[in-house]
């Protein structure tokens, strides 16, 4: 819901760190998005392409690592990792747990040309 | 890595999140604790406001309120101008929350360096205020009594993010099928260990235990 003024997000950012390299062109981006967090990488992409033209950042690919959640059983102490959906905790079964990391996104870098 | 590859490491954030962090960076530069107050129509945000407000007066704790209103009246805003405070009513023009870029405005208008709490009264909704950060420092819901007992698995993302959970109406309980075990255990599922208070902003029960909540996070005294 949110894709648009996040890629407007990315491209502000990489411009801004672009420029300080006095970069001619950036090749590549690269994000890193937690595998809870509800971005949708087609979408980014697809204004990704309306949004960089004519920056320095036209023409940019953009890569997308997804990694994994990291949650904890608020029943048995354990701390598990999520691949997928949301499963109760493999231990004891329970349903209180806590998610300790999954929504993150970052722009983690960019490759350049000077 | 090539020297043509550059580390950033930033966090990407949508316009929305970015505002409300701003909008955090001014609560706490001048010291005013923030609350995001979430509700269905009619639950008693502006009662619990109330009551807050009569009950710490006389401590000459300050409280800013901002209203927020699908429709352009200012109903709500007056009845905390008439309680002494400064209110400010921002109408979203239909849309079914409050934005941090409308919070960003209203602050605006505010003499926030002589506030000690600002209370967000969100439009009356359970889904959509809650996708939206206005960078308070706190998120509160209130149910009550009258809405029923299912409504933590019927809007289950309004608790997910929450720091308090207020009950209202208790005073009701007697004359309503509300199945208190069965709320809470839909609550606990959604938002383990989640702080309750069971409230009646008509009888006044519950608002101490609130307070001593509230009390230990205001600024001390400016
Ligand atoms: N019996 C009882 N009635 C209450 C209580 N708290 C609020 N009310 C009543 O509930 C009605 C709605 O209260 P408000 O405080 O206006 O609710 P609100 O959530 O601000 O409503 P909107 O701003 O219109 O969404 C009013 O008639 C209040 O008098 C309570 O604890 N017990
Ligand atoms: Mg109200
Ligand atoms: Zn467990």
């Amino acid at each position: 819901m949110h894709e648009l003024s996040v890629t407007e997000s990315v491209l502000e950012i990489a411009c801004k760190h672009a420029e300080k390299a006095q970069a001619k062109k950036v090749t590549d981006i690269y994000l890193v998005i937690g595998r809870l967090s509800s971005i949708v990488d087609d979408s980014v992409s697809f204004y990704w392409e309306m949004i960089s033209k004519n920056t320095v950042c036209e023409d940019a690919k953009l890569h997308f690592k997804r990694i994994p959640a990291k949650l904890l059983c608020l029943q048995c102490s354990h701390e598990y990792i999520l691949d997928d959906e949301l499963t109760p905790c493999p231990n004891c079964g329970s349903a209180r747990v806590k998610v300790i990391s999954g929504n993150e996104f970052n722009l983690d870098s960019i490759e350049i040309q000077r | 890595m090539s020297e043509n590859r550059i580390k950033i490491v930033e966090k990407v954030m949508n316009a929305n999140d970015r505002i409300a962090s701003q909008n955090r960076q001014r609560f706490d530069a001048s010291n005013t604790y923030s609350i995001n107050l979430m509700a269905s129509p009619g639950a008693g945000k502006t009662s619990f406001i109330l009551a807050t407000i009569h009950a710490l007066i006389d401590q000459g704790v300050q409280i800013g309120v901002i209203e927020g209103d699908t429709a352009p009246v200012t109903i709500d805003s007056d009845k905390i101008a008439a309680a002494g405070m400064p209110a400010i009513q921002v109408n979203t023009g239909g849309q079914c929350h409050l934005d941090a870029p409308m919070i960003e405005g209203a602050l605006d208008q505010l003499p926030l360096d002589e506030i000690d709490l600002l209370v967000v009264e969100n439009v009356g909704n359970l889904i959509c205020p809650a996708a939206f950060e206005l960078g308070t420092h706190s998120k509160i819901v209130i149910a009550s009594i009258p809405e029923g007992d299912d409504k933590p698995y019927k809007y289950p993302n309004i608790y997910r993010g929450l720091d308090v959970l207020i009950i209202n109406k208790i005073d009701l309980l007697p004359y309503i099928d509300f199945d208190m075990d069965y709320f809470r255990q839909g609550v606990e599922i959604l938002n383990p260990g989640l702080v309750t208070f069971p409230v009646s902003c008509k009888t006044g029960e519950g608002i101490q235990d609130w307070l001593t909540w509230l009390t230990k996070r205001l600024p001390v005294k400016k």
